[in-house]
């Protein structure tokens, strides 16, 4: 920053689209390593995690295929349907606004999860090593 | 003097209903990944950028804030206002440190805006949601929300140019 004010405005503006470049750089380094990091890192699922608003509210083994009806909401006006079918968890209906949920491809390894944010849910797929990875969201 | 001050007011008005425009064109296009809630190209984050420039911070802050609330009135609910006001409030004030100091151009401005944008959502739903692996959805938002940043950014610095001799 000595002597920012002493440069000419073409230096200046140079200086600035090369932090412009670095900044862009390092976010997209920093991105692609966690993505690296996190792929070859997590384990196999091996149970599903139901949280609806923080709450956990139920905990099914991925080993076996079901379908559960989640009910949520005050009134009971939250719909989600839940399936587990060949060790991936997916969700098949929903009456949220967006229908994000329904369309978010099937989770199957630790560290996986399924929003619904309409309706306050989170379904999570842990296993022995989700633990370890929590690190990196930091 | 009190004139100025009316036509500051009604400038600032107009910049937010483009905002409030831009908003809503944005929910109308398709998302660009349905299994990441939260990526968006942030047009409003031009009007943004141009009145953080033009009129500073005070100025953008109530445009912002105004068209967060309006928005979330709108088209939203409460909870899509927590989100929308802890990324517009992250965002603009890492957007204003950014230019406070002088480091980067427009572009790198809104790449700040874009990334802290998503980063103040992703920590409201970790707060909500009690749940820490929603955070890794940042990882993607950081790739897309600086991608994002950069059109942004390159959009903000034409209209600046274009602008040039309007003043606030």
């Amino acid at each position: 920053m000595i002597g920012a004010r002493n440069v000419k405005p073409s230096t200046d503006g140079k200086r600035k689209t090369r932090n412009d470049m670095i900044l862009a750089a390092v976010l997209l380094l920093v991105a692609a390593a966690s993505f690296l990091l996190w792929h070859f890192s997590r384990a196999e699922g091996e149970s599903v995690t139901v949280k609806v608003g923080g709450t956990e509210t139920a905990v099914y083994p991925l080993s076996e295929d079901r379908e559960v009806e989640i009910i949520g909401g005050e009134d009971n006006e939250y719909r989600n349907v839940v399936v587990i079918r060949d060790g991936k968890v997916s969700v098949s209906e929903a009456n949220c606004p967006d229908g994000i949920c329904v369309k978010t491809r099937s989770a199957s390894r630790a560290g996986e999860s399924i929003v619904c944010l309409p309706h306050k849910l989170v379904i999570e797929v842990t296993g022995e090593k989700s633990e370890p990875g929590l690190d990196m969201t930091a | 003097m009190k004139n100025s001050k009316i036509t500051r007011v009604a400038q600032l008005g107009l910049f937010t209903a483009v905002a409030l425009i831009l908003s809503y064109v944005e929910s109308l296009l398709p998302p660009i990944w349905a299994a990441v809630p939260g990526i968006k190209v942030g047009l409003p984050n031009i009007i943004i950028i141009l009145i953080l420039y033009k009129a500073g911070f005070k100025a953008a802050a109530a445009v912002s804030l105004i068209r967060v609330s309006i928005v979330a009135l709108l088209f939203g609910s409460v909870m899509t206002l927590a989100y929308s006001l802890a990324g517009a409030i992250l965002s603009l004030t890492l957007m204003a440190l950014c230019k406070r100091f002088d480091l980067f151009s427009t572009v790198g401005v809104s790449i700040v805006g874009g990334v802290s944008h998503n980063l103040g959502q992703i920590l409201v739903a970790i707060g909500l949601f009690e749940s820490v692996q929603i955070g890794y959805y940042m990882i993607v938002l950081a790739f897309t929300g600086t991608v994002a940043g950069i059109f942004i950014g390159l959009a903000g610095s034409l209209l600046l140019k274009r602008l040039e001799k309007f003043r606030f």
